[in-house]
């Protein structure tokens, strides 16, 4: 899927994150994370693997993670890759 | 008895909370209700519905009941609600505004068509209607028979008491006939009766009151707001140990009388027949479900051998 549009999901409240999304040529993620030592890694990879998933191989997409769960971050990205993508 | 299953309490989460959601697992109540509708703005519709999906799919060693409130059939985002949640396995829907009979039997209609579609056993996901207006009380009756996959009628005194354009006491008094119209539709059918939530958090002892009144009418549980109100709710509805003693005189009694060839028997003055039983039966049958007798009391100790 190809982001179209910004977008973005999620709440700054904790154990939840938001995600920007914005359109770019190349795939560039950055994460700030209150956990970002421990599990800026496990975050990064949950995110490849959201991203891939969809399909989504270009754009810029911005992390600001409250300590959200695998769950919520996958359903985050997805909702924000989902409202990128819409027409 | 097969199939009884306690619902005391059912607490409501919000949808769109991961704060919320996770302390699931955790809390003490027979039920959850993860709320897509009233606790989710209108621009947020989308992403609670796939948090909650991807909370309840990763949720898979779960210890207690799973209810998910969705939007309105007749909004754009019921549909879609149930098209993203289903395949996520909650145990059924609650459903606002079920005012009518016709509404709840196309809620039916699409749960079918979606076990279809995920090939599960049809029946699996359940339906808990919230009667909320004047006239969703009023077809209480038609309401509680219009599915087979009802098991408990819900009333709404939030709604409720807008659509009378009238606002809600403290004592309740509002509420009576509603309130009792909503039970009978419900005992009528055969299925539990879950009274309305309590919304003043701090207020304890207006907590148990009226939960104290609505298990004294006959409602089975009640529907919370905060996980601080569990303990009051279950307090309340839990039998007293001298409700359980008596029960038990009871059963003993009418066992008594049935070896003499009787059908009725005095105990402690009082005359102790069928109706006595069936009632006995009930405290033991909850008693049981609380952990507070062994044996669940069998249907021979009930009727007697035929």
């Amino acid at each position: 899927m190809k982001i179209v549009k910004k977008a973005q999901a999620g709440t700054m409240q904790s154990s939840d994150l938001m995600v920007f999304l914005e359109p770019a040529e190349t795939l560039n993620v950055t994460i700030e994370s209150t956990v970002l030592k421990q599990f800026g890694p496990l975050i990064r990879a949950k995110v490849d693997e959201v991203l891939q998933k969809h399909g989504v191989e270009a754009g810029e997409v911005r992390i600001t993670d409250r300590g959200a769960l695998d769950y919520a971050i996958e359903a985050r990205l997805e909702t924000a890759i989902m409202r990128a993508t819409e027409g | 008895m097969a199939g009884f299953k306690l619902r005391r309490s059912l607490l409501y989460v919000p949808g769109n909370m991961p704060s919320m959601l996770q302390n699931i697992p955790i809390f003490n109540c027979d039920s959850v209700i993860i709320d897509l509708e009233d606790a989710v703005p209108l621009s947020e519709k989308d992403a609670a519905r796939h948090l909650v999906k991807r909370f309840l799919l990763n949720y898979t060693d779960r210890n207690k009941e799973l209810l998910v409130r969705i939007n309105p059939l007749d909004t754009k985002w019921g549909y879609e609600d149930l098209k993203v949640v289903l395949p996520a396995m909650p145990d059924g829907i609650r459903l606002p505004k079920a005012d009518t009979p016709e509404i709840v039997e196309r809620l039916d209609t699409l749960l079918t068509e979606f076990e279809e579609e995920l090939e599960v056993e049809i029946g699996r996901f359940g339906i808990l209607p919230s009667l909320e207006s004047a006239l969703g009380v009023i077809n209480a009756v038609g309401i509680a028979n219009s599915s087979e996959r009802i098991f408990a009628l819900a009333f709404g005194a939030e709604d409720y008491t807008a659509s009378m354009e009238i606002e809600r006491s403290r004592g309740g008094e509002e509420l009576f006939n509603a309130r009792t119209r909503v039970l009978w539709a419900a005992k009528a059918k055969g299925i539990q009766a879950v009274d309305t939530i309590f919304a003043d958090v701090s207020d304890m002892e207006g907590l148990r009151a009226e939960t104290e009144l609505a298990k004294r009418l006959g409602y089975t549980g009640k529907c919370l707001v905060n996980p601080r109100q569990i303990e009051v709710v279950h307090d309340v509805f839990a039998p007293k140990q001298h409700e359980v003693e008596y029960a038990l005189q009871v059963i003993e009694a009418i066992q008594r009388a049935r070896q003499l060839g009787t059908g009725v028997i005095a105990l402690g003055g009082k005359m102790v027949d069928a109706p006595v039983v069936k009632r006995a039966a009930r405290v033991l049958r909850t008693a049981y479900a609380h952990g507070m007798v062994d044996t669940l009391i069998d249907e021979e100790a009930i009727h007697g051998a035929q």
